[in-house]
């Protein structure tokens, strides 16, 4: 064993709070990144603590021939819910838009704006959950930024994560790639993320146990390329839900995409709370969920190998690609009715009776 | 959730959609027109276009989308009037969510928010006079509107407020009441309407009876109907029957949640708390004599209009809006000259377009275009 990778950096930080001097550049600030940050993300990369990272470019060859590049910022309230936080969400909705290009996510980047006053215990546990994140996804992060604005400039944390990794030669996975035929795939149930933030926000009394979904998706489309490298289109149906990547892949491809209320999989507390808020489970937020399309023949072996791992447990074919009506998304009703599944305008509002 | 999906099983819905295209071949030799029933609630616009029912019918039938969504129909000036409370700096506004879109004259209250008014969206008035407790020094004004659905609850909001001596919590009553509604509507000289759908929140607060001289006077009859789309089919097969028979009956089928005389403690409630407004604008059908109601004398401390100066201008509807007419079951949504044009979701000029529940958005965002062919190909292809 190394030893002096055993030597993990003191508790540096003595305060319990963030102050502005944890943002000024001075010893305060290098306290905080050298404890919290280097500490936690512990990796030779970081830990030069120079203004960049840098990487091997035969480090990043090796997995294929074209770069991706990402990045989002994330902001939540509350910070901490059933199932997650936003330190959670900050690595996996990266690594999830790099994975689903075909891409291996590799290096992050992250950038944190912090409020006046947060706890510093708050930004540890924060901190230790992009890490854990990080660790299963298989990336590192490798370079990051801190600024800390005044009491009230910002709510609690906001963190932005970029994030690097490489496309598998072969691969080629676009919106617009859709075919007439291909099969629509979603990796489980949907809303759950949305549905759980709801809760958690406390505005309902609504008593469920909805966890979010949040994880890295990475793995599981590592397991549909295996078996299907001619995978069309793949989305994390974040934002705007199930609903609004459907809308994509119809708009890019300007083909139909037509799905079966009844072959889509939601929990039953999500949509036991859907009803009562008058929402529709599939434009609610998700951050562990993709939709898929892939080719017919491949629709069996692509929904064996997500099944096969642990967060496609409950993949399921919701439908297929038709040329009409083009560019838009038609859903049959549970009830045996069809309708317009549109892009939202604006947030989901609750209907008042 | 297994009551909800008794309600949604297709292999019923496909007994009764043969029951009524056998009533609607009965009833079609006295006619040469669609049949025409009017939903009259909100809540049954909804799922007609969620479920896609309005595909699976024969096309003898057709419904009217009535006047049954609260925010629909609130007029601008009124808009105007939330706008300008929910500006005023010692305000908290607060609403349910979906009254946050409407447009005003100037801005709806989402822009008010964006523009730095303390707009906050809530889910029930209580939440708003928990919201007055935490804020003491701030008035909290809540934004009441809706039919007998929702009238109940801020009455009773209000009473609590003023058992707990409450100082600084009001109401903005906009709340409207269905009857008078539907005799403007009966009263219409360009009626083609010949059944209706009868809301069912609103009719397990007042009951069936209210509604008795819509079949004794103007001979028209009328279903009392729950929301689940089983429960739509069920109560329009048994509207068709009636006219199919040539009765004109007020019939319940809600009857698990609507009792004849409506909820006692409720309409004592609403009882204590309001009284008719000898008027009230609604947008689209005009002044409706009292078909609004306000806030009593001895509540004037919970009242936002007397408390603050509430100064309700009336403001025409843009020319080109046809929304009156779509209401009345005249035309279609679609056939509004800036349907889905100058009028989308995104920039509704109507008030139809704003809510979920509006006719003219239902149509945009479920049924823009005939999808009614397409459902056996769907069938085909998905295992
Ligand atoms: S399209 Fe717009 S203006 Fe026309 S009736 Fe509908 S809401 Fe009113």
């Amino acid at each position: 064993m190394n030893p002096v990778r055993v030597l993990k950096p003191l508790r540096l930080l003595r305060d319990t709070q963030i102050n502005m001097s944890h943002g000024s550049g001075g010893k305060a600030m290098r306290d905080l990144i050298q404890d919290v940050f280097v500490g936690a993300f512990d990796n030779p990369l970081l830990a030069r603590l120079e203004d960049q990272a840098v990487i091997p470019l035969a480090e990043l060859a090796c997995y294929g021939d074209r770069l991706a590049f990402t990045t989002d910022t994330y902001v939540v309230d509350p910070l901490f819910f059933p199932g997650g936080d936003i330190g959670t969400l900050a690595v996996a909705g990266t690594v999830n838009d790099l994975a689903v290009s075909g891409a291996r996510p590799l290096f992050l980047s992250c950038s944190m704006v912090i409020e006046e006053g947060l706890p510093v215990e708050l930004l540890r546990r924060v901190v230790a959950s992009m890490q854990a994140t990080a660790a299963a996804a298989g990336v590192m992060i490798v370079t990051g930024d801190t600024k800390v604005v005044e009491r009230g400039a910002a709510d609690k944390l906001f963190i932005n994560t970029a994030g690097i990794g490489v496309v598998r030669a072969g691969v080629n996975i676009a919106a617009a790639n859709a075919r007439i035929g291909d099969v629509i795939i979603v990796s489980g149930h949907l809303g759950d993320h949305g549905a759980a933030i709801l809760v958690a926000r406390n505005e309902l009394a609504l008593e469920t146990s909805v966890e979010s979904d949040c994880c890295p998706l990475n793995g599981l489309i590592d397991a549909i390329l295996d078996v299907c490298p001619a995978v069309r289109s793949l989305r994390d149906a974040t934002r705007g839900g199930a609903a609004t990547v459907l809308n994509e892949f119809a708009q890019s491809s300007g083909l139909a995409m037509r799905i079966r209320e009844a072959a889509l999989p939601v929990r039953e507390e999500v949509k036991g709370a859907c009803e009562i808020l008058g929402l529709d489970p599939l434009y609610l937020a998700n951050e562990g969920k993709l939709v898929a399309i892939v080719p017919r023949e491949a629709a069996d072996s692509v929904l064996a190998a997500m099944r096969a791992h642990p967060v496609g447990g409950r993949a399921a074919l919701i439908g297929e690609v038709c040329a009409s009506p083009a560019g838009m998304v038609v859903m049959e009703t549970s009830f045996g009715g069809s309708r317009i599944v549109d892009m939202l305008v604006g947030e989901q509002l609750p209907r008042i009776c | 959730m297994k009551y909800v999906d008794e309600f949604r099983d297709p292999e019923k819905a496909r007994t009764l959609l043969a029951e009524i295209a056998v009533l609607v071949k009965s009833t079609s030799r006295v006619r040469n027109r669609p049949l025409q029933i009017m939903e009259v609630c909100g809540g049954h616009t909804h799922s007609i276009f969620r479920y896609g029912i309005q595909q699976m019918l024969p096309p003898e039938v057709e419904f009217v989308h009535g006047p049954g969504c609260p925010v629909c129909v609130l007029p601008m000036g009124r808009v105007d009037d939330c706008v300008a409370l929910a500006e005023r700096p010692e305000v908290i506004f607060t609403t349910f969510g979906d009254a946050m879109r409407v447009p005003g004259s100037k801005k709806s209250l989402l822009k008010a928010k964006a523009d730095g008014a303390d707009v906050h969206m809530v889910y029930s008035p209580l939440d708003a006079l928990k919201l007055a407790r935490e804020n003491p020094d701030r008035e909290v004004i809540f934004f009441g509107l809706g039919f007998e659905t929702t009238m109940p609850s801020t009455a009773f909001t209000l009473l609590q407020a003023k058992a707990e001596g409450t100082k600084n919590f009001s109401l903005f009553c906009n709340h409207i009441t269905i009857i008078p509604t539907i005799k403007a509507i009966l009263d219409s000289p360009d009626l083609q309407i010949d059944g209706f759908l009868g809301p069912g929140h609103v009719s397990m607060v007042i009951g069936t009876r209210p509604y008795d001289f819509i079949a004794a006077h103007y001979g028209k009859p009328i279903t009392v109907a729950g929301f689940e789309p089983l429960d739509v089919l069920h109560a329009l097969w048994m509207v068709i029957k009636q006219i199919a028979e040539g009765r004109a009956e007020v019939e319940n089928q809600y009857s698990r949640i609507v009792p004849r005389d409506g909820n006692a403690a409720a309409l004592e409630a609403v009882q204590e708390v309001y009284e008719p407004r000898e008027f009230f604008e609604w947008r689209g059908l005009g002044s409706i004599d009292h078909s609004g109601v306000k806030i009593r004398e001895a509540y004037a401390a919970f009242d936002a209009e007397r408390k603050f100066l509430v100064k309700t201008v009336s403001i025409a509807d843009a020319t080109s809006c046809q929304c009156g007419e779509v209401l009345k079951g005249v035309i279609k949504p679609q056939a509004c000259k800036v349907f889905g044009t100058a009028c989308t979701p995104e920039t509704p000029l109507g008030a139809l377009m704003v809510s979920s529940e509006g006719a003219c958005a239902a149509y945009y965002n479920y049924g823009r275009i005939d999808i009614s062919g397409l459902k056996r190909q769907t069938d085909a292809v998905v295992a």
